[in-house]
């Protein structure tokens, strides 16, 4: 009985590793998934023999600050693919937004990182969880490699950006 | 020694000026005088009647700022005959953000049918006394004898796109605590929306 709980935990644990989208919006050819935060939550935990640098961007397409330092997460993510870099922007746009501004803003810049939406208003419900020192101000960006994490609210020249993510890729 | 005194203060003055974050419940807030959309100056003092105050730091180009402006004005108008009227405040600058500025406050104001006085803080000198940082920013005052003291910090409720899909009204839940006399839980929350600019 014992085994065939664990069992049973272990295949649970393992489907919802592949995370599934509440939907996912296409137009002019780029789809974006849109995520809760109980969905999205264990993306931003990979597990601790993972060794890939995950950089999230909390972003959206009316935050000037954001749009700024948008191409350099594009750029450090292509620099470093060959190195087990992911970057993955995380949209904070409204839902009712993503064709008529999301997506055109893709498409307008070619922004080549994977996008995806999160979508969950009950902002206090999961902040804290994301970081407790987080005020929800954007940008903000969470950096993730197996056990070490940091996460800054704050905007990212693209020296920034590039001397952090070396840190995290000698670790 | 008065030179050291003075040395003392200023140098404590100066501390506490890096120090302030703003209100924190149980803080008496400070009164203002600002332009409202009608050319007129407001103060708090002006509302003798009140009980309280909804202080909601808002603006016109923030999509937070929008999708709450209907929500506010129905708060105005269920709680300014109890007492608590809404005073909303455009902390951003227009020379940053222009579609902030005081003539579009006007045309706003106009257009969504805001009940309440729609106040400029020209030069933002208001804002960062009280310790706003987003719009829209929640700040419940209550009326005492020793002035009026911020019972509730944050956002207006927990669904910032969905106004049918509220499940915890965070403010309307402050002030009916106010009015029955009772404690304000949660007395904060993260208000979540633009920064102010």
């Amino acid at each position: 009985m014992k085994l065939f709980i664990i069992t049973f935990t272990l295949l649970c644990s393992t489907f919802s590793l592949s995370i599934k989208a509440q939907q996912t919006v296409k137009s002019e050819n780029v789809e974006i998934p849109i995520y809760d935060y109980a969905q999205l939550e264990p993306m931003l935990h990979p597990k601790a023999d993972n060794d890939t640098t995950y950089i999230f961007n909390f972003w959206a397409t009316y935050c000037i600050p954001c749009i700024k330092e948008l191409p350099f997460f594009d750029q450090i993510g292509e620099k470093y693919a060959s190195k087990k870099v992911k970057v993955v922007l995380i949209s904070m746009d409204f839902k009712s937004k993503i064709t008529s501004q999301v997506i055109p803003f893709i498409k307008k810049k070619n922004v080549q990182s994977h996008v995806v939406l999160l979508s969950d208003p009950d902002a206090n419900s999961w902040i804290d969880k994301i970081n407790p020192t987080w005020s929800g101000a954007l940008p903000a960006t969470l950096i993730v490699k197996g056990n070490s994490r940091e996460f800054y609210e704050k905007s990212f020249t693209y020296d920034e950006l590039q001397v952090l993510t070396i840190k995290f890729l000698k670790q | 020694m008065k030179r050291i005194v003075l040395l003392i203060t200023l140098v404590l003055a100066a501390f506490a000026g890096i120090s302030a974050q703003g209100y924190k419940v149980g803080d008496t807030a400070a009164d203002f005088r600002l332009k409202n959309v009608d050319n007129k100056m407001v103060s708090l003092a002006d509302f003798s009647k009140a009980k309280g105050f909804i202080i909601v730091f808002t603006c016109n180009h923030c999509p937070y700022a929008i999708a709450y402006e209907q929500r506010i004005v129905a708060l105005d108008k269920k709680y300014k005959a109890k007492g608590y009227p809404v005073i909303a405040i455009n902390p951003n600058n227009p020379a940053t953000v222009p579609a902030d500025s005081f003539e579009e406050m006007q045309k706003r104001h106009k257009e969504a049918g805001f009940t309440f006085p729609y106040l400029f803080d020209n030069g933002q000198k208001i804002y960062p006394i009280y310790g706003a940082t987003r719009t829209p920013h929640v700040f419940l005052l209550e009326k005492t004898k020793k002035g009026n003291v911020v019972r509730y910090i944050g956002a207006i409720d927990d669904n910032y796109e969905d106004a049918l899909a509220v499940k915890t009204p965070y403010l309307a839940n402050a002030v009916d605590a106010l009015l029955a006399g009772k404690e304000v839980n949660p007395s904060s929350t993260k208000a979540i929306g633009c920064g102010i600019k």
